[in-house]
């Protein structure tokens, strides 16, 4: 195993952001029960170019994030491959939690650092430090949850998904800014977040028969689309 | 209630290809009729106030539970504010988790000889920049008439649409918004039978 350049641990119901360069690997952890992840992305080089999900499911027609597809940008580009999981279900259709007032009242003065605080409001905190806001939010990746699709369009949240130890793993296609919050997921009913440990390492050169550049000839084409943003 | 279509405020059609953006006054009602069938009709919302306080598919999936969009469905904002609902369909089941064609995305999906062809995104960025919507406004839209289904084992495709000529969707604005329209021109793949076609819009208020 290569060497890890940074380890983080986020506690569940936090915030946390990491740029990581092309070429390298984010692993996330599960350290608790309960972990979720909601994740945006941007290109470290651009203002604007970011993960978009629509864009990412449909040209690999899938409704569920798993290995090993290509997370794509608006522009047409790799973001990141997600390159191994322990779970083959990572939803990205729900967006992140913005009011989590359903728990119950929670402040920081009755609860000190414990308070419940939404994805959103660790999002907008991380977003901030890079110089940006409230028009930069996304849709997201919630790493480690699924909303199961019933024949008829239903979504039903599964409670449970992760266990402590899932992992997944990213490889970096370009310089990305990772903005991440272990706030439970938005349909989650318990607030009871894990904690998620980040580690970023060196990722192996991808070969030719590496499954995100052959698992589709779309994935390919924004992998491509990657290599050239920066000619 | 709907008045007669010579009461209209608005009364407008968007050849294939083409965009809009209008506004929709709080109270007001908002049609778009597929006057040939099978059209996808790309649509985005603002809270007229404030451009970030946008359409939000995921929000609007996520709190009503439901994939598809049809009648009394609200229109969510990221923020959670209802900046519309849909008071009347006569399509049935309308999709809001494929997203918008691009230039780029074209690419991706069907090969570099489609980078040059027109795209949704481009329609917005060139109707939306009147009012300040930019790239960074953009968010994931409503495909009106277009059908995406999902399946249990998580997976999408795009199949032919439910729509048929003069079929329509009406929403009635919670709040002043923009609607921001492109009228799907692409030829790449079914949704709309490789026969892009005109829509009309009416409003009343």
């Amino acid at each position: 195993m290569s060497e890890v350049l940074l380890s983080h641990e986020i506690p569940g119901g936090a915030a946390w952001s990491v740029l990581v360069r092309g070429g390298r690997e984010l692993k996330l952890t599960a350290t608790g029960e309960g972990a979720n992840c909601s994740t945006l992305l941007f290109a470290a080089h651009h203002p604007v170019d970011r993960l978009n999900v629509p864009d990412t499911l449909k040209a690999q027609m899938s409704a569920r994030i798993h290995a090993p597809m290509v997370l794509m940008s608006d522009r047409g580009t790799a973001l990141c491959s997600v390159t191994g999981s322990s779970l083959d279900w990572h939803d990205a259709l729900s967006g992140h939690s913005v009011d989590v007032a359903k728990y119950g009242p929670s402040s920081y003065s009755a609860d000190r650092n414990a308070w419940r605080r939404s994805a959103r409001d660790g999002f907008l905190s991380e977003l901030r430090k890079h110089g940006r806001g409230p028009a930069d939010l996304h849709a997201c990746v919630n790493f480690f949850s699924k909303v199961a699709i019933s024949g008829d369009g239903l979504l039903t949240f599964a409670p449970g998904h992760a266990s402590a130890g899932d992992w997944v793993t990213l490889r970096a296609e370009m310089d990305v800014l990772v903005v991440l919050s272990t706030s439970p997921h938005p349909l989650d009913p318990q607030w009871n977040p894990g904690g998620v440990l980040a580690e970023v390492r060196p990722a192996p050169e991808p070969g030719e028969d590496d499954p995100s550049w052959t698992f589709r000839d779309e994935s390919a084409r924004a992998l491509r689309a990657a290599r050239g943003v920066l000619a | 209630m709907t008045g007669t279509i010579t009461e209209a405020a608005l009364d407008t059609t968007v050849a294939d290809g083409d965009g809009f953006l209008g506004t929709i006054p709080a109270g007001g009602t908002f049609r778009i009729v597929d006057l040939h069938g099978n059209q996808a009709v790309d649509t985005l919302f603002y809270d007229a106030a404030d451009l970030d306080n946008r359409y939000s598919a995921m929000d609007t999936v996520r709190e009503q539970g439901s994939a598809y969009l049809t009648a009394g469905s609200r229109l969510l904002s990221v923020n959670l504010d209802v900046l519309a609902t849909i008071t009347e369909d006569t399509c049935g089941r309308h999709d809001t988790l494929g997203g918008a064609c691009a230039q780029e995305s074209n690419v991706v999906r069907y090969g570099e000889h489609t980078r040059h062809q027109h795209a949704c995104r481009e329609t917005f960025l060139r109707y939306g920049a009147q009012v300040g919507i930019g790239a960074r406004q953009l968010g994931h839209n409503i495909n009106f008439f277009m059908n995406v289904p999902l399946t249990a084992e998580g997976g999408l495709t795009f199949e032919d649409g439910l729509s048929a000529p003069g079929k329509y969707v009406e929403v009635r604005a919670e709040r002043d918004l923009y609607v921001l329209i492109s009228n799907c021109p692409q030829l790449n793949n079914p949704c709309n039978g490789w026969n892009p076609t005109p829509v009309r819009l009416l409003g009343w208020w």
